[in-house]
């Protein structure tokens, strides 16, 4: 039960996104009328080393979690398939246990085979 | 335990006697947009005080003392200060992902914040999916990062936001694992319902080893998943300058600051609520003279200090360890956290199956 029958939760999640709009917004406002606008050519340039810098910053970047993040989406989609099961846990016994069992030791098997294969290790 | 309902429901009846049902519920929905604005703000000039005060005392200094007394005043200071600070506009930047990016933070930290009840019928969204609503938003907070890094224009913003986004996604597994485990044990997902089945003993204890090495791990991924402690890397000020929120100035830096201090709330609120039984107070069984005593102290009361406890805890994480590098952390998650979050996942099934509980 939520904080009222009238609301639905739907209606208070709404609510609350546009607190959070609002007060990004209202502070931003509040911001611009009292802050001080100048501009100059150098305050406007990135903030790195104190030379100019060189070339596009918008690019193609070799990061090495890129494995990471391939594995995370195999996790967390497991992550998303185990909530309803955690529910119903208690009432499915030993056998939803050896059920949950098999699935899980899939995936430890694909995270074994990954750090097996160096995914794991930082290149 | 008192009932905050009444209190809502008086105010509902009142509204409802003069007003169309239609205007009461938009009043009421005005009301409660208010409510959660004035405890964001509340909590976040009190955690930036709690940090800065626990900091100076754990470098045996004073902290701020000039402004108010001990200090008191200091976070106005700071905030009309922030306020009359320039937002520099530069070049190069895609103006829209780099305005947009403070709204996805902040909007995703407000709706965290409305999820976490306070005490007996001081819930605003209450979903019986409750804490997977909580996970689902808080990875929306992973965008804006990512977001913010991503159209500033700068090397440096880029390479915080890319560690960012590879830390929060990795640690985010350990804590989802962490919280089935407890949702394991009590069969339900709604946080009211899982606060209520802490009734007798929290879940800490109730769910004895399983349940003590999920709190450690929840505690760990939450120091990482707020980019806190030996964790901080997205923004090490040793190679990164500041890192994704480098190009930020003024409140729009502040943005981030504040939804930092947020979310380091929500963490630390979300495990008062799992583990440590959120508004039920501490009761030891046998004492009743105790236990009545204690069943004096109002709900809210309880899950604050807990969750106030719990931000200490990762505070004192961060002033005590050094931070570690970047190989090091996710090969920690990958290799160490996840695997036993999984295997602390298969126990505590186990325990259950098997009634290895109390």
């Amino acid at each position: 039960m939520n904080l009222l029958m009238e609301i639905s939760n739907g209606e208070l999640a709404i609510t609350a996104t546009l607190t959070g709009i609002t007060l990004v917004f209202a502070a931003l406002l509040i911001a611009r009328l009292i802050s001080p606008k100048s501009y100059s050519v150098k305050k406007s340039e990135p903030y790195e080393c104190g030379i100019p810098t060189r070339g596009e910053s918008m690019i193609q970047f070799k990061a090495g979690y890129y494995i990471f993040a391939i594995l995370f989406l195999i996790f967390d989609v497991e992550t998303v398939f185990l909530y309803p099961w955690a529910v119903v846990t208690r009432g499915l016994g030993v056998q939803g246990l050896l059920c949950i069992a098999i699935f899980m030791f899939i995936l430890i098997l694909g995270l074994a085979y990954a750090w097996r294969k160096g995914a794991l290790q930082w290149k | 335990m008192f009932d905050f309902s009444i209190v809502t429901n008086w105010v509902n009846d009142l509204l409802m006697g003069f007003l169309p049902s239609w205007a009461a519920v938009l009043v009421e929905c005005v009301i409660i947009g208010v409510c959660v604005l004035l405890a964001y703000t509340v909590l976040a000039l009190f955690y930036i005080l709690y940090e800065r005060k626990l900091c100076a005392w754990f470098q045996c200094r004073l902290g701020p003392m000039r402004v108010g007394p001990w200090g008191l005043l200091q976070v106005f200071a700071d905030m009309f200060k922030i306020l009359i600070k320039e937002l520099i506009s530069l070049k190069g930047t895609d103006r829209f992902l780099f305005k947009l990016a403070p709204y996805i933070i902040i909007t995703s930290s407000v709706v965290m914040l409305a999820c976490l009840p306070w005490g007996n019928g001081l819930q605003i969204i209450d979903y019986n999916i409750g804490i997977f609503f909580i996970l689902a938003v808080s990875s929306v907070g992973v965008l804006g990062i990512l977001l913010a890094g991503w159209a500033s224009n700068n090397k440096y913003t880029l390479i915080g936001a890319m560690r960012s986004g590879a830390q929060m996604i990795s640690y985010e597994i350990s804590l989802g694992l962490a919280l089935i485990s407890i949702v394991v044990f009590a069969g339900t997902m709604n946080i009211t319902d899982l606060v209520a089945e802490q009734q007798s003993a929290w879940f800490l204890f109730r769910g004895h080893i399983p349940a003590i090495i999920a709190f450690l791990i929840y505690i760990v991924a939450a120091t990482a998943e707020t980019n806190r402690g030996p964790f901080d890397l997205p923004e090490a000020e040793h190679e990164l300058v500041a890192g994704y929120h480098t190009e930020y100035s003024g409140i729009h830096f502040g943005f981030f600051y504040l939804a930092e201090y947020l979310n380091l709330f929500i963490v630390s609120g979300i495990a008062s609520l799992m583990f440590l039984g959120g508004w039920m107070p501490f009761h030891v069984p046998g004492w009743d003279g105790f236990n009545e005593i204690m069943n004096y102290i109002p709900g809210p009361v309880w899950f604050l200090a807990k969750a106030f406890f719990i931000s200490f805890v990762i505070i004192w994480f961060k002033w005590t360890f050094p931070r570690v590098r970047i190989d090091q952390m996710l090969a920690f998650e990958w290799k160490y956290l996840m695997p036993l979050s999984l295997l602390n996942l298969v126990l505590m099934a186990v325990c259950v199956a098997l009634g290895w509980h109390f």
